[in-house]
Protein backbone atom coordinates (compact mmCIF):
# COMPACT_ATOMS: atom_id res chain seq x y z
CA UNK A 1 0.00 0.00 0.00
CA UNK A 2 1.00 3.13 -1.15
CA UNK A 3 2.72 5.31 2.54
CA UNK A 4 1.09 8.57 2.35
CA UNK A 5 2.84 11.37 4.05
CA UNK A 6 2.46 12.53 6.94
CA UNK A 7 0.78 9.40 7.91
CA UNK A 8 -2.96 9.17 9.60
CA UNK A 9 -1.14 9.07 13.37
CA UNK A 10 1.04 11.89 12.36
CA UNK A 11 -1.71 14.05 10.82
CA UNK A 12 -3.88 13.29 14.45
CA UNK A 13 -0.86 14.18 16.26
CA UNK A 14 -0.93 17.26 14.74
CA UNK A 15 -4.62 17.86 15.56
CA UNK A 16 -4.56 16.64 19.08
CA UNK A 17 -1.49 18.62 19.64
CA UNK A 18 -3.24 22.22 18.77
CA UNK A 19 -6.09 21.50 20.54
CA UNK A 20 -3.87 20.80 23.63
CA UNK A 21 -1.27 23.72 22.97
CA UNK A 22 -3.29 26.17 21.38
CA UNK A 23 -7.46 25.67 21.30
CA UNK A 24 -8.12 24.79 24.41
CA UNK A 25 -6.08 27.05 26.91
CA UNK A 26 -8.33 29.68 25.08
CA UNK A 27 -11.59 28.34 26.21
CA UNK A 28 -13.78 27.82 29.18
CA UNK A 29 -16.39 26.15 30.58
CA UNK A 30 -18.46 23.59 29.01
CA UNK A 31 -15.96 23.99 25.68
CA UNK A 32 -12.87 23.53 27.48
CA UNK A 33 -13.74 20.43 29.43
CA UNK A 34 -15.63 19.18 25.65
CA UNK A 35 -12.18 19.73 23.84
CA UNK A 36 -10.30 18.16 26.69
CA UNK A 37 -12.47 15.11 26.01
CA UNK A 38 -12.03 15.21 22.06
CA UNK A 39 -8.35 15.55 22.45
CA UNK A 40 -8.13 12.33 24.98
CA UNK A 41 -11.00 11.01 21.83
CA UNK A 42 -8.01 11.74 18.97
CA UNK A 43 -5.64 10.04 21.56
CA UNK A 44 -7.90 6.56 21.19
CA UNK A 45 -8.16 6.81 17.50
CA UNK A 46 -4.76 7.16 17.62
CA UNK A 47 -3.69 4.52 19.42
CA UNK A 48 -5.94 2.06 17.66
CA UNK A 49 -4.43 2.73 14.25
CA UNK A 50 -1.38 1.97 15.90
CA UNK A 51 -1.90 -1.18 17.63
CA UNK A 52 -4.74 -2.30 16.41
CA UNK A 53 -3.39 -4.43 13.38
CA UNK A 54 -1.04 -6.20 15.73
CA UNK A 55 -3.92 -6.88 18.40
CA UNK A 56 -6.70 -7.79 15.87
CA UNK A 57 -4.34 -10.72 14.89
CA UNK A 58 -3.37 -11.86 17.81
CA UNK A 59 -7.34 -11.88 18.91
CA UNK A 60 -8.28 -13.80 15.60
CA UNK A 61 -5.64 -16.17 16.28
CA UNK A 62 -6.50 -16.97 19.75
CA UNK A 63 -10.47 -17.03 18.78
CA UNK A 64 -9.67 -20.09 16.12
CA UNK A 65 -7.99 -21.70 19.22
CA UNK A 66 -10.57 -21.81 21.13
CA UNK A 67 -12.53 -25.31 20.88
CA UNK A 68 -15.66 -25.39 18.46
CA UNK A 69 -15.19 -22.04 17.17
CA UNK A 70 -15.33 -21.97 13.50
CA UNK A 71 -12.77 -19.75 10.99
CA UNK A 72 -15.30 -16.54 9.98
CA UNK A 73 -14.74 -13.46 9.71
CA UNK A 74 -13.69 -11.49 13.35
CA UNK A 75 -17.23 -10.45 13.87
CA UNK A 76 -18.98 -13.71 13.57
CA UNK A 77 -16.35 -15.49 15.65
CA UNK A 78 -16.99 -13.29 18.34
CA UNK A 79 -20.46 -14.12 17.97
CA UNK A 80 -19.99 -17.68 18.24
CA UNK A 81 -18.17 -17.16 21.50
CA UNK A 82 -20.42 -14.78 23.02
CA UNK A 83 -23.27 -17.12 22.38
CA UNK A 84 -21.03 -20.50 23.49
CA UNK A 85 -21.01 -17.93 26.64
CA UNK A 86 -24.48 -17.14 27.04
CA UNK A 87 -25.67 -21.01 26.39
CA UNK A 88 -23.24 -21.96 28.71
CA UNK A 89 -21.61 -24.26 26.22
CA UNK A 90 -18.80 -22.81 27.31
CA UNK A 91 -17.79 -21.84 31.19
CA UNK A 92 -14.72 -21.18 33.46
CA UNK A 93 -13.18 -24.80 32.55
CA UNK A 94 -13.69 -23.89 29.15
CA UNK A 95 -9.49 -24.66 28.05
CA UNK A 96 -8.06 -21.62 26.87
CA UNK A 97 -10.71 -19.49 27.28
CA UNK A 98 -9.93 -17.49 30.37
CA UNK A 99 -6.71 -16.41 29.07
CA UNK A 100 -8.07 -15.05 25.88
CA UNK A 101 -10.43 -13.01 27.61
CA UNK A 102 -7.66 -11.63 29.64
CA UNK A 103 -5.54 -11.08 26.86
CA UNK A 104 -8.33 -9.15 24.69
CA UNK A 105 -8.81 -7.21 27.80
CA UNK A 106 -5.83 -6.16 28.23
CA UNK A 107 -5.06 -5.21 24.13
CA UNK A 108 -8.50 -2.97 24.53
CA UNK A 109 -7.56 -1.40 27.42
CA UNK A 110 -4.16 -0.40 25.69
CA UNK A 111 -6.37 1.35 22.77
CA UNK A 112 -9.38 2.66 25.15
CA UNK A 113 -7.44 3.48 28.73
CA UNK A 114 -4.27 3.02 29.07
CA UNK A 115 -4.29 4.99 32.15
CA UNK A 116 -6.93 2.84 34.28
CA UNK A 117 -5.57 1.75 37.34
CA UNK A 118 -6.40 -1.80 36.84
CA UNK A 119 -4.85 -1.79 33.82
CA UNK A 120 -1.55 -0.65 35.22
CA UNK A 121 -1.78 -3.25 38.13
CA UNK A 122 -2.20 -6.07 35.73
CA UNK A 123 0.33 -5.11 33.37
CA UNK A 124 2.61 -4.65 36.56
CA UNK A 125 2.05 -8.06 37.97
CA UNK A 126 2.15 -9.80 34.57
CA UNK A 127 6.08 -8.13 33.96
CA UNK A 128 6.58 -9.66 37.40
CA UNK A 129 8.76 -13.21 36.95
CA UNK B 1 -41.39 31.17 18.35
CA UNK B 2 -39.10 32.99 19.99
CA UNK B 3 -36.04 30.94 21.73
CA UNK B 4 -35.25 32.49 25.14
CA UNK B 5 -31.30 32.79 25.50
CA UNK B 6 -29.20 30.92 28.01
CA UNK B 7 -29.09 33.84 30.21
CA UNK B 8 -32.77 35.29 29.58
CA UNK B 9 -33.67 31.25 30.75
CA UNK B 10 -31.15 31.51 33.67
CA UNK B 11 -32.74 35.13 35.14
CA UNK B 12 -36.11 33.80 34.51
CA UNK B 13 -35.37 31.14 37.14
CA UNK B 14 -33.81 32.99 39.34
CA UNK B 15 -36.91 35.69 39.60
CA UNK B 16 -39.31 32.20 40.18
CA UNK B 17 -36.73 30.98 42.33
CA UNK B 18 -36.86 34.36 44.50
CA UNK B 19 -40.70 33.91 44.89
CA UNK B 20 -39.92 30.01 46.05
CA UNK B 21 -37.56 31.20 48.48
CA UNK B 22 -39.34 33.42 50.27
CA UNK B 23 -42.26 30.85 50.66
CA UNK B 24 -39.32 29.47 53.14
CA UNK B 25 -38.41 32.47 54.48
CA UNK B 26 -40.51 35.93 53.75
CA UNK B 27 -37.94 38.03 54.73
CA UNK B 28 -35.64 36.81 51.90
CA UNK B 29 -34.70 40.14 50.25
CA UNK B 30 -32.72 38.99 47.09
CA UNK B 31 -30.78 35.67 45.24
CA UNK B 32 -27.65 36.02 44.56
CA UNK B 33 -25.12 34.02 42.63
CA UNK B 34 -27.11 31.27 40.66
CA UNK B 35 -24.74 28.91 39.28
CA UNK B 36 -25.55 25.41 37.97
CA UNK B 37 -23.17 22.77 39.54
CA UNK B 38 -22.53 19.39 37.56
CA UNK B 39 -25.32 17.71 37.30
CA UNK B 40 -26.97 14.61 35.58
CA UNK B 41 -28.44 14.79 32.33
CA UNK B 42 -32.21 14.67 33.67
CA UNK B 43 -31.55 16.14 37.08
CA UNK B 44 -30.36 19.73 37.54
CA UNK B 45 -28.74 20.65 40.82
CA UNK B 46 -28.03 24.88 41.21
CA UNK B 47 -26.64 26.83 43.59
CA UNK B 48 -27.64 30.14 45.14
CA UNK B 49 -27.39 32.49 48.17
CA UNK B 50 -30.91 33.91 49.71
CA UNK B 51 -29.79 37.55 51.08
CA UNK B 52 -31.77 38.59 54.12
CA UNK B 53 -31.33 41.01 57.24
CA UNK B 54 -30.38 38.46 59.18
CA UNK B 55 -27.70 37.25 56.91
CA UNK B 56 -26.57 35.28 53.60
CA UNK B 57 -27.87 31.45 53.00
CA UNK B 58 -26.10 29.03 50.55
CA UNK B 59 -28.91 26.68 49.33
CA UNK B 60 -29.62 24.31 46.67
CA UNK B 61 -32.52 23.49 44.16
CA UNK B 62 -32.49 20.03 42.62
CA UNK B 63 -35.40 20.37 39.88
CA UNK B 64 -35.73 18.53 36.82
CA UNK B 65 -37.46 20.00 33.61
CA UNK B 66 -40.58 17.76 33.78
CA UNK B 67 -41.17 17.49 29.61
CA UNK B 68 -43.36 14.65 29.41
CA UNK B 69 -40.69 12.67 28.49
CA UNK B 70 -41.56 8.41 28.25
CA UNK B 71 -40.60 7.16 31.99
CA UNK B 72 -37.26 5.01 31.54
CA UNK B 73 -38.66 2.90 34.22
CA UNK B 74 -41.39 0.36 34.75
CA UNK B 75 -41.83 2.20 38.36
CA UNK B 76 -46.12 3.32 39.31
CA UNK B 77 -45.85 7.13 38.58
CA UNK B 78 -47.64 7.58 42.10
CA UNK B 79 -45.21 10.41 42.71
CA UNK B 80 -42.33 12.25 40.78
CA UNK B 81 -39.17 11.14 41.31
CA UNK B 82 -38.30 14.74 42.55
CA UNK B 83 -40.79 14.55 45.01
CA UNK B 84 -40.29 10.79 46.06
CA UNK B 85 -36.46 11.86 46.66
CA UNK B 86 -37.58 15.08 49.26
CA UNK B 87 -39.46 12.63 51.04
CA UNK B 88 -36.58 10.00 51.08
CA UNK B 89 -34.35 12.65 51.95
CA UNK B 90 -36.73 13.69 55.19
CA UNK B 91 -36.92 9.86 56.37
CA UNK B 92 -33.70 9.41 56.05
CA UNK B 93 -32.82 12.59 58.34
CA UNK B 94 -35.46 11.46 60.94
CA UNK B 95 -33.45 7.74 60.69
CA UNK B 96 -30.39 10.08 61.63
CA UNK B 97 -28.96 9.56 58.54
CA UNK B 98 -26.72 12.43 57.15
CA UNK B 99 -28.90 14.56 54.72
CA UNK B 100 -29.15 17.77 53.39
CA UNK B 101 -32.78 19.25 54.51
CA UNK B 102 -35.30 20.28 52.35
CA UNK B 103 -36.93 23.08 52.89
CA UNK B 104 -39.69 23.42 50.36
CA UNK B 105 -40.79 21.08 47.37
CA UNK B 106 -41.88 22.70 44.30
CA UNK B 107 -45.21 23.62 43.01
CA UNK B 108 -46.70 23.05 39.46
CA UNK B 109 -47.70 26.96 39.98
CA UNK B 110 -43.96 28.00 40.98
CA UNK B 111 -43.48 27.62 37.42
CA UNK B 112 -39.88 26.32 37.64
CA UNK B 113 -40.46 22.34 36.82
CA UNK B 114 -40.38 19.29 39.38
CA UNK B 115 -37.74 19.21 42.45
CA UNK B 116 -36.74 20.94 46.16
CA UNK B 117 -34.97 23.52 47.84
CA UNK B 118 -32.63 21.95 50.06
CA UNK B 119 -29.92 23.83 52.60
CA UNK B 120 -26.05 23.95 50.93
CA UNK B 121 -23.95 21.03 53.02
CA UNK B 122 -20.06 22.63 52.72
CA UNK B 123 -17.86 19.62 51.45
CA UNK B 124 -16.31 17.89 48.90
CA UNK B 125 -18.35 15.67 45.97
CA UNK B 126 -15.43 15.09 43.53
CA UNK B 127 -14.46 11.22 43.85
CA UNK B 128 -10.78 12.24 42.90
CA UNK B 129 -10.44 14.76 45.18
CA UNK B 130 -11.53 12.62 48.41
CA UNK B 131 -9.29 9.58 47.44
CA UNK B 132 -6.24 11.70 47.05
CA UNK B 133 -5.99 15.55 48.54
CA UNK B 134 -3.90 15.78 51.50
CA UNK B 135 -7.22 17.90 53.17
CA UNK B 136 -9.17 14.48 53.77
CA UNK B 137 -5.99 12.55 54.96
CA UNK B 138 -7.88 12.72 58.38
CA UNK B 139 -11.54 12.02 56.85
CA UNK B 140 -10.37 9.02 54.72
CA UNK B 141 -9.15 7.27 58.22
CA UNK B 142 -12.86 7.19 59.48
CA UNK B 143 -15.06 7.24 56.30
CA UNK B 144 -15.59 3.54 55.51
CA UNK B 145 -16.66 2.95 58.61
CA UNK B 146 -19.25 5.83 58.48
CA UNK B 147 -20.20 4.39 55.03
CA UNK B 148 -20.92 1.12 57.03
CA UNK B 149 -22.72 3.24 59.44
CA UNK B 150 -25.08 5.45 57.48
CA UNK B 151 -26.11 2.46 54.96
CA UNK B 152 -26.76 0.41 58.67
CA UNK B 153 -29.03 3.15 59.29
CA UNK B 154 -31.04 4.02 55.90
CA UNK B 155 -31.49 -0.06 56.18
CA UNK B 156 -33.36 -0.03 59.28
CA UNK B 157 -35.96 2.87 58.12
CA UNK B 158 -39.10 1.46 58.82
CA UNK B 159 -40.34 0.48 55.17
CA UNK B 160 -44.14 1.09 55.63
CA UNK B 161 -44.11 4.36 55.86
CA UNK B 162 -42.77 5.10 52.54
CA UNK B 163 -44.14 5.97 49.49
CA UNK B 164 -44.79 3.37 46.97
CA UNK B 165 -41.00 2.14 45.70
CA UNK B 166 -40.58 -0.22 43.27
CA UNK B 167 -39.05 -4.13 44.60
CA UNK B 168 -35.66 -4.52 42.55
CA UNK B 169 -34.86 -8.16 42.97
CA UNK B 170 -31.28 -9.40 41.76
CA UNK B 171 -32.71 -11.54 39.08
CA UNK B 172 -34.89 -8.69 38.04
CA UNK B 173 -31.50 -6.05 38.01
CA UNK B 174 -29.88 -9.01 35.82
CA UNK B 175 -32.67 -9.14 33.36
CA UNK B 176 -33.22 -5.73 33.31
CA UNK B 177 -29.81 -5.43 32.39
CA UNK B 178 -29.36 -8.13 29.83
CA UNK B 179 -32.17 -7.05 27.50
CA UNK B 180 -30.11 -3.58 27.30
CA UNK B 181 -27.29 -5.24 26.33
CA UNK B 182 -28.86 -7.31 23.66
CA UNK B 183 -30.69 -4.36 22.61
CA UNK B 184 -27.30 -2.44 21.93
CA UNK B 185 -25.81 -5.52 19.93
CA UNK B 186 -22.36 -4.97 20.82
CA UNK B 187 -20.39 -8.51 21.65
CA UNK B 188 -18.78 -8.42 24.79
CA UNK B 189 -17.58 -11.48 26.05
CA UNK B 190 -16.27 -10.38 29.30
CA UNK B 191 -19.93 -9.50 29.98
CA UNK B 192 -21.50 -12.72 28.74
CA UNK B 193 -18.81 -14.68 31.31
CA UNK B 194 -20.12 -12.37 33.88
CA UNK B 195 -23.82 -12.85 33.00
CA UNK B 196 -23.01 -16.62 33.19
CA UNK B 197 -21.23 -16.13 37.02
CA UNK B 198 -24.35 -14.23 38.03
CA UNK B 199 -26.92 -16.49 37.22
CA UNK B 200 -25.07 -19.47 38.62
CA UNK B 201 -24.31 -17.67 41.74
CA UNK B 202 -27.76 -15.73 42.44
CA UNK B 203 -28.38 -15.33 46.07
CA UNK B 204 -31.64 -16.48 47.75
CA UNK B 205 -33.67 -13.71 48.04
CA UNK B 206 -33.27 -11.71 51.19
CA UNK B 207 -34.78 -11.76 54.63
CA UNK B 208 -36.84 -8.62 54.21
CA UNK B 209 -36.46 -5.62 51.12
CA UNK B 210 -35.02 -2.78 52.87
CA UNK B 211 -34.73 0.40 51.76
CA UNK B 212 -31.73 0.19 49.56
CA UNK B 213 -30.14 3.95 48.48
CA UNK B 214 -28.99 2.34 44.83
CA UNK B 215 -26.12 5.01 44.49
CA UNK B 216 -24.46 4.72 47.47
CA UNK B 217 -20.72 5.79 46.16
CA UNK B 218 -17.85 8.14 46.14
CA UNK B 219 -19.10 10.78 44.11
CA UNK B 220 -22.75 11.04 45.91
CA UNK B 221 -21.29 11.46 49.17
CA UNK B 222 -20.42 15.15 50.76
CA UNK B 223 -17.35 14.74 52.61
CA UNK B 224 -15.30 17.15 54.66
CA UNK B 225 -12.25 17.02 57.09
CA UNK B 226 -14.37 14.78 60.02
CA UNK B 227 -15.83 12.52 57.19
CA UNK B 228 -19.04 12.24 56.16
CA UNK B 229 -21.54 15.01 55.93
CA UNK B 230 -24.67 14.20 53.74
CA UNK B 231 -25.63 11.16 51.47
CA UNK B 232 -27.03 12.83 48.11
CA UNK B 233 -28.78 11.35 45.27
CA UNK B 234 -31.68 9.11 46.26
CA UNK B 235 -33.22 9.04 42.87
CA UNK B 236 -32.28 5.40 42.42
CA UNK B 237 -34.11 4.07 45.92
CA UNK B 238 -35.92 1.19 45.96
CA UNK B 239 -36.39 -1.73 48.37
CA UNK B 240 -34.11 -4.77 47.97
CA UNK B 241 -31.36 -6.28 49.48
CA UNK B 242 -29.35 -4.44 51.79
CA UNK B 243 -26.24 -5.98 50.47
CA UNK B 244 -26.11 -4.48 46.78
CA UNK B 245 -25.71 -0.73 48.76
CA UNK B 246 -22.18 -2.42 50.13
CA UNK B 247 -21.19 -3.96 46.97
CA UNK B 248 -21.80 -1.11 44.45
CA UNK B 249 -19.70 1.40 46.91
CA UNK B 250 -16.87 -1.52 46.08
CA UNK B 251 -17.34 -1.19 42.48
CA UNK B 252 -13.80 -0.37 40.91
CA UNK B 253 -15.26 2.60 39.05
CA UNK B 254 -15.19 4.39 41.87
CA UNK B 255 -12.06 3.89 43.56
CA UNK B 256 -10.80 7.20 40.96
CA UNK B 257 -7.47 4.84 40.68
CA UNK B 258 -6.91 3.70 44.22
CA UNK B 259 -7.42 0.60 43.70
CA UNK B 260 -5.91 -1.32 46.84
CA UNK B 261 -8.60 0.70 48.71
CA UNK B 262 -11.90 -1.55 48.17
CA UNK B 263 -14.24 0.58 49.51
CA UNK B 264 -14.61 4.15 47.00
CA UNK B 265 -10.75 4.45 46.98
CA UNK B 266 -10.55 5.59 50.57
CA UNK B 267 -11.15 2.30 53.01
CA UNK B 268 -10.85 -1.30 53.75
CA UNK B 269 -13.49 -3.60 53.52
CA UNK B 270 -13.03 -4.44 57.27
CA UNK B 271 -13.95 -1.33 58.68
CA UNK B 272 -17.12 -0.53 56.05
CA UNK B 273 -18.03 -3.92 58.14
CA UNK B 274 -17.50 -2.91 61.24
CA UNK B 275 -19.41 0.85 61.06
CA UNK B 276 -22.07 -1.30 59.56
CA UNK B 277 -22.18 -3.84 62.53
CA UNK B 278 -21.71 -1.14 64.74
CA UNK B 279 -25.14 0.38 63.60
CA UNK B 280 -27.21 -2.88 64.08
CA UNK B 281 -26.22 -4.28 60.43
CA UNK B 282 -25.10 -8.05 59.47
CA UNK B 283 -23.01 -8.35 56.49
CA UNK B 284 -22.92 -11.30 54.34
CA UNK B 285 -19.80 -11.06 52.25
CA UNK B 286 -21.00 -13.48 49.24
CA UNK B 287 -23.62 -11.41 48.60
CA UNK B 288 -21.65 -8.35 48.77
CA UNK B 289 -19.23 -9.78 46.20
CA UNK B 290 -22.75 -10.66 44.27
CA UNK B 291 -23.81 -7.34 43.99
CA UNK B 292 -19.79 -5.74 43.37
CA UNK B 293 -20.26 -7.87 40.66
CA UNK B 294 -23.54 -6.89 39.05
CA UNK B 295 -22.30 -2.99 40.14
CA UNK B 296 -19.56 -3.97 37.57
CA UNK B 297 -21.50 -5.30 34.80
CA UNK B 298 -23.97 -2.25 35.34
CA UNK B 299 -21.47 0.59 35.20
CA UNK B 300 -20.16 -1.01 31.54
CA UNK B 301 -23.36 -1.88 30.63
CA UNK B 302 -24.55 1.82 31.28
CA UNK B 303 -21.81 2.96 29.66
CA UNK B 304 -22.14 1.38 26.38
CA UNK B 305 -25.64 2.64 26.67
CA UNK B 306 -24.77 6.19 27.13
CA UNK B 307 -22.60 5.96 24.04
CA UNK B 308 -25.35 4.50 22.09
CA UNK B 309 -26.27 6.12 18.90
CA UNK B 310 -28.95 9.26 19.10
CA UNK B 311 -32.00 8.41 17.05
CA UNK B 312 -31.97 11.49 15.13
CA UNK B 313 -29.01 10.04 13.37
CA UNK B 314 -26.77 13.02 14.02
CA UNK B 315 -23.62 12.47 16.03
CA UNK B 316 -22.76 11.64 19.62
CA UNK B 317 -21.77 14.45 21.48
CA UNK B 318 -17.96 13.39 22.03
CA UNK B 319 -18.99 12.83 25.86
CA UNK B 320 -21.28 10.03 25.44
CA UNK B 321 -18.54 8.62 22.86
CA UNK B 322 -15.95 8.72 24.89
CA UNK B 323 -17.79 6.97 27.70
CA UNK B 324 -18.56 4.29 25.52
CA UNK B 325 -14.57 3.08 25.37
CA UNK B 326 -14.93 3.55 29.50
CA UNK B 327 -16.77 -0.05 28.97
CA UNK B 328 -13.35 -1.81 28.98
CA UNK B 329 -12.58 -0.62 32.18
CA UNK B 330 -15.22 -2.67 33.61
CA UNK B 331 -14.38 -5.68 31.77
CA UNK B 332 -10.82 -5.86 33.82
CA UNK B 333 -12.73 -5.55 36.68
CA UNK B 334 -15.01 -7.65 36.39
CA UNK B 335 -12.21 -10.52 35.26
CA UNK B 336 -10.26 -9.33 38.63
CA UNK B 337 -12.95 -10.44 40.36
CA UNK B 338 -14.54 -13.34 38.60
CA UNK B 339 -10.81 -15.04 36.74
CA UNK B 340 -7.87 -13.07 38.85
CA UNK B 341 -4.71 -13.99 37.11
CA UNK B 342 -1.92 -15.91 39.22
CA UNK B 343 -0.17 -13.52 41.62
CA UNK B 344 -3.54 -11.00 41.44
CA UNK B 345 -5.02 -10.12 45.04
Amino acid sequence: MMQSSPSAIELLESVTAFLRNDAIPKLSGREAFDARVAANVLDIVERELRLAPKTDAAERDSLTRLPGIREDTFEVMNRQLCEKLASGQYGFDTPGLIDHLWMITLNRLSIDQPGYSSYHAAIHNRSQP
Amino acid sequence: MKTITPSEAESQLCERLFQVTRRVDPNVTALTGLCRLSGGANQETWSFTAQSPAGETPMILRRTMASGKPATSPEPAAMSTMALEACLLGHAASAGVAVPQVQTVLEPDDGIGDGFLMNFVAGETLGGRIVRDTAFTGARKVLAYQCGQALAAIHQIPVAPLPDLPVLTAIETIDGYLAQHRASGTLRPVFELAFQWLGNNLPSPPEQNVLVHGDFRNGNLIVGGKGLRAVLDWELAHLGDPMEDLGWLCVNSWRFGRTDLPVGGFGHRKDLIAGYEAGGGSVDIARVRFWEVLGCLKWGIMCQGMASAPPDGKPRRVERAAIGRRSSETEIDLLNLLAPCEGDK
